[in-house]
């Protein structure tokens, strides 16, 4: 069950992702959960406490106890920045005193039936075709995607360290760190 | 009630000023915009545990501030391109208790003896203010000595042979060499080039209570989580101790209030929206280079050259593709340096003179290598490459690099005032960078990218590639006016320092000229921005400043 998006957004954001980070040997977006990940941004406000910052000091994967899952609970300034980032600024006075803002929910929804509700059954050159067509939101999508793939998995993408394993990177690191053997020598 | 002083901005100028004034006795308020995260909400004498090894909170979703949706900066290169050309992100140096030091990693040099005085050593040179401070190296010394206490640095006395003279050796030894930069410094050195083991303000021991750095890697942008980072928890952690400090933070200073001749405390916003007055016997302000000038307009301080000779650091970047993995993400981020490009020699004046320029300096060069994943991919392409690039890694992994942090000369152009028609989300003006290089900036670097260009080849590198920040102006037309914005997070010289009220604002100690109790004890005091780090020099002259307020003749025990 998506948080924010539809079954039927979820499924084009999904075959989107997928182009953008495709699997081959190793998983692409899709099997990392980076649909999973963006719907959980734009659906941030649906858990409390909101899910825009992990906390810490340490994830568990290398000792110490799960703190990345405790995410911060935010002030009233954070939530003004934020909502207003994702569900936009919706003609409300207090988001708008620069003038109006475009929420990532609106840019998504209109990015998302702008790859079309056939998305899913193109081939795929045609669905890349479709993706450079829709160059803007593409770009966004991609940007995502990357955060999605290689963030903290407590954000729900790189599942199980599936981005960070295609990068020979070994995530968040403390409290265990790196030896000084193991900086200084190749 | 009346407190001693009040401090607005907690970064490492603000936390210093609190730790001399409460040593002295003093009681001090400390006002700051931004979220506590740095120290532990129940017992501010602790650190929290709020910083972690986590790119996405840190890069990409501002959780040390500033957050431009609610409080953006606008830019523009000159007047010619109208209010502005830029709003939102201008310099994202943190908004949060600990500010600017809390994301540094913890490089910092002192300064050498000729950059307190660059006119009377090199001349001057058109278009730019090219002046000398009104304190010499040898007065600040005690203070950096105190300062590599204070914070605790790690350094090897000796290592560097451009290095100005020192009274005594380094706090602790320097950390593990990084992999790449043992590599880097074997090559640069083989090119006649003189690298050494950074100071830097990470512990290599336990250190005044903080552990010894494991060598994590996330320092550059992160807060520390285990406070092996000294600048300026230290400092705070000591001033809260004293039991004479109070810290309000999400507190925004909206004006300082004065009699017309002497500050009486400051206007603040609190996080619930209601504005009081603090009433204060000294006003000290450490908001940054930025903040420091909008909160003298915003305040109607209308000395002429408030805002004005706003320096950055030139970068530039000399990358390359080496055939091993290097593995930057182990270790401080940078361990090593060299200062041959602040050297004025004869290739640099030759080059100089072929410019038609008198001299050019260049600035400190970080041996270094990019960390961090997401950074990396959103530079790779999508489709089947990305997942193959991510893999062998030649923009992360397999990558070294040197950062060059070229001197900027003072412009009165460059400046920061008010925008005429942005807002924060309370309704105040926002900061106005108006910043374009010296012609000086462009030819230093050009000058020395090349000798780094070769460093890299004699490295093995297979690829090299040369980029500044701010970018040239043909770049700037194919990427638009955000390639202009300079990255670098070195601002000063907003509030410049001298004895003669007609030329500078503050004088030799900080204090505005015509308000002897308004102190600014940040970078924005510089005359020149020298090639180095600015933070270890702002927290010599805060140290200084401090002193001379409680009558405290020369540098003290940390």
């Amino acid at each position: 069950m998506p948080l924010w998006l539809t079954e039927g957004e979820l499924r084009i954001l999904r075959a989107a992702c997928e182009r953008l980070i495709p699997e081959d040997d190793t998983p692409g977006a899709a099997a990392a959960g980076v649909p999973e990940y963006i719907d959980g941004l734009l659906g941030a406000f649906m858990v409390d406490p909101p899910r825009i910052w992990a906390g810490g000091p340490t994830s568990g994967r290398y000792g110490g106890d799960a703190g990345f899952a405790r995410f911060h609970r935010l002030t009233a300034l954070d939530e003004l920045a934020w909502r207003t980032r994702i569900e936009g600024s919706l003609g409300r006075a207090e988001r708008e005193f620069n003038g109006p803002v475009q929420g990532l929910q609106e840019r998504y929804r209109t990015g998302l039936e702008e790859l079309g509700p056939g998305f899913c059954s193109l081939g795929p050159d045609e669905q890349d075709e479709r993706l450079r067509a829709c160059q803007e939101f593409t770009t966004l999508l991609y940007a995502h995607c990357c955060e999605g793939m290689y963030g903290a998995p407590e954000y729900g993408g790189n599942r199980d360290g599936a981005g960070w394993d295609v990068a020979h990177y070994p995530g968040d690191v403390q409290p265990r760190g790196w030896t000084d053997a193991e900086v200084s020598g190749p | 009630m009346t407190v001693d002083a009040v401090i607005v901005g907690s970064g490492p100028g603000g936390a210093t000023v609190a730790d001399v004034l409460t040593r002295a006795g003093w009681s001090v308020l400390i006002v700051e915009k931004g979220r506590n995260h740095l120290l532990d909400p129940d017992d501010l004498s602790k650190p929290a545990a709020d910083y972690s090894n986590d790119e996405l909170k840190f890069l990409y979703r501002h959780f040390l501030g500033p957050d431009p949706l609610v409080e953006p900066r606008t830019f523009r290169t000159g007047e010619e391109e109208g209010d502005h050309s830029h709003v939102g992100e201008v310099n994202s140096i943190p908004t949060t208790v600990g500010g600017g030091g809390t994301h540094a990693d913890g490089k910092v040099p002192r300064f050498r003896e000729e950059d307190f005085a660059l006119h009377s050593t090199y001349g001057p040179i058109d278009g730019a203010e090219v002046a000398d401070w009104p304190l010499s190296y040898d007065d600040l010394e005690p203070f950096y000595a105190e300062a590599e206490r204070s914070v605790g640095v790690a350094g090897q006395a000796g290592a560097n042979p451009f290095a100005a003279w020192r009274s005594g050796p380094y706090p602790m030894p320097p950390g593990a060499p990084m992999y790449g930069a043992v590599l880097s410094t074997a090559a640069a050195e083989r090119q006649g080039l003189h690298p050494y083991a950074a100071p830097t303000a990470a512990n290599s021991v336990p250190y005044d209570g903080r552990p010894a750095c494991n060598n994590c890697g996330f320092c550059a942008f992160f807060g520390c989580p285990i406070h092996a980072k000294g600048d300026p928890v230290a400092m705070l952690q000591r001033a809260m101790a004293s039991g004479r400090a109070e810290l309000l933070s999400e507190t925004f200073v909206a004006r300082v209030l004065t009699d017309g001749r002497r500050a009486t405390g400051v206007e603040v916003i609190g996080p619930d929206g209601v504005r009081r007055d603090i009433a204060a016997r000294h006003v000290v302000i450490a908001a940054g280079a930025f903040e420091t000038p909008r909160l003298l307009l915003l305040s109607g301080f209308d000395h002429p050259l408030v805002g004005r000779y706003l320096m950055v650091h030139f970068q530039t970047f000399v990358i390359g593709i080496m055939p091993e993995r290097m593995h930057g993400h182990r270790g401080r981020a940078v361990t090593h340096l060299h200062d041959d490009a602040v050297i004025v020699d004869d290739a640099a004046r030759t080059a100089a003179r072929a410019a038609g320029l008198p001299w050019i300096r260049g600035g400190l060069v970080e041996h270094g290598g990019p960390s961090l994943p997401i950074m990396e991919a959103k530079l790779y392409p999508w489709g089947k490459r990305h997942k193959q690039l991510m893999g062998s890694s030649p923009m992360r992994d397999r990558m070294w690099a040197f950062t060059m942090q070229g001197e900027d000369l003072p412009q009165a152009t460059n400046r920061v005032d008010l925008d005429p028609t942005v807002r924060d989300v309370r309704g105040f003006p926002v900061a106005r960078v108006t910043y374009h290089p010296h012609r000086h900036e462009l030819v230093a670097s050009a000058h020395h990218a090349p000798t780094l260009v070769r460093v890299l080849q004699d490295m093995g590198a297979t690829w090299t590639m040369t980029a500044t920040s701010p970018s040239p102006v043909d770049e700037r037309d194919r990427r638009g006016v955000e390639a202009a914005v300079p990255m670098s997070r070195h601002v000063m010289g907003t509030t410049r320092m001298g004895a003669d009220p007609a030329t500078s604002v503050v004088d030799p100690y900080g204090r505005l000229h015509g308000f002897d109790n308004v102190v600014v004890a940040d970078s924005s005091v510089f005359v020149t921005s020298a090639g180095y780090g600015p933070t270890l020099t702002l927290v010599a002259l805060a140290a200084r400043a401090a002193g001379a307020l409680v009558g405290r003749p020369s540098a003290g025990e940390m």
